[in-house]
């Protein structure tokens, strides 16, 4: 949707891996630990569970998660747009016709599954390859960048070393 | 210079690099042209004329596109104000940014015309109690007692009343600029700004920063 403040929005929210509601997804969290003098100490800390609601748009846009561990449901909400949500990775993509699955909630063991969304495996694939075509497109785009860095650098030191070898021979 | 003419745009939040939402007001600020340099010489006083928001001539009266025609500036514009400085070094014709007024960090001060309310009872206008709604009560939302008895005779002016709310000029101080955007002349500052969007604003650097 768009609003007079998205491009506000746009700028402040990053982007993200396109999940989508019934992905197994793995959410890494910074996580800020320790006190006084360790007050800096951070880490990152997976979540992973199934996306079961995506909520809101623009800076307000949240998405919940829901795991079970030892038979217990836990739920975490996320806010889309939080810095300390480093990446989310999709898992797995699930194959469900509801916006929000709140009846996981009184499923438990195999009637609380997802099923799996037939080509999704090959979706992801396409994705992964494609990021990893980018990032190397990237490095090596830095690369040449840091070689011609190099290269200029040289040529620079050489006409400097000649223009002092030139005021030398004149005096 | 210390004051530009603007828009109210809408609400939203940001995200700092800490993991806080900062909310926040988007303004627009145009940029503002000059469009009249006043002097003590001539005027009796020192003050810049500002203008904002291009328009189509035909939204103009002749009288106003007259003075456009004179001052040189080739498109009219909506809004028009006076900001009292000396030694602007500004002339007419000037463009003025929000980011050669405003500074990220610094605070300033929003002007703007709140919303309307209409006629409104004392509860709502002046935050008085509400009387109990139930047990035989009749008097839920009344003003109750509004003076004395034979002596004054009278009510006292000022009393508070039920009547027109809203749509006065209110002022803001001391909110924070959290960002400027130079693509989009926007100022984004911290908290509500009175008015409803699209409305009028005027930005000052506040009186908190020790500026006038």
């Amino acid at each position: 949707m768009s609003t007079p403040v998205s491009h506000i929005d746009n700028t402040s929210v990053p982007k993200r891996s396109s999940f989508k509601v019934g992905d197994h997804v793995s959410v890494a969290v910074l996580i800020r630990e320790g006190s006084g003098k360790d007050k800096d100490k951070t880490r990152i800390q997976n979540f992973i569970g199934d996306v079961i609601a995506i909520k809101g748009q623009g800076a307000g846009k949240a998405f919940t998660v829901r795991r079970v561990v030892q038979g217990e449901g836990v739920e975490r909400v996320f806010p889309y747009g939080s810095p300390l949500v480093k990446e989310i990775e999709i898992l797995r993509r699930g194959d469900v016709r509801r916006a929000k699955l709140y009846d996981l909630r009184t499923k438990s063991g195999k009637a609380a599954r997802i099923s799996e969304k037939v080509g999704g495996a090959r979706e992801l694939a396409d994705i992964a390859a494609a990021e990893t075509k980018a990032r190397k497109a990237e490095e090596k785009a830095a690369a040449e960048a840091v070689a011609a860095e190099k290269v200029a650098a040289e040529a620079a030191a050489a006409a400097e070393a000649e223009k002092v070898a030139a005021g030398t021979a004149d005096e | 210079m210390n004051t530009l003419i603007g828009k109210k745009r809408g609400m939203t939040q940001v995200w700092q690099e800490d993991g806080t939402r900062v909310s926040v007001t988007v303004l627009d600020l145009g940029p503002n042209t000059v469009t009249a340099v006043k002097t003590v010489d001539r005027d009796g006083y020192d003050a810049v004329q500002l203008g904002f928001e291009e328009v189509r001539a035909k939204v103009k009266s002749k009288p106003e596109l007259g003075q456009f025609k004179k001052a040189g500036i080739d498109t009219p514009l909506r809004h028009l104000r006076e900001v009292r400085t000396v030694d602007s070094g500004l002339s007419v014709g000037d463009q003025v940014t929000a980011d050669t007024v405003f500074e990220i960090g610094k605070r300033v001060d929003v002007v703007g015309t709140s919303k309307g309310k209409g006629f409104a009872g004392t509860i709502k206008r002046h935050g008085f109690a509400r009387g109990p709604s139930t047990h035989g009560s009749q008097n839920v939302r009344g003003p109750g007692s509004i003076g004395m008895c034979k002596y004054p005779g009278r009510v006292i002016k000022g009393k508070r009343m039920a009547g027109r709310m809203g749509s006065d000029r209110v002022t803001v101080r001391g909110l924070e600029v959290v960002r400027i955007d130079t693509d989009n002349n926007q100022l984004l500052v911290k908290g509500p700004v009175p008015g409803a969007n699209g409305s009028l604003v005027i930005v000052k650097t506040s009186l908190k920063e020790g500026g006038k």
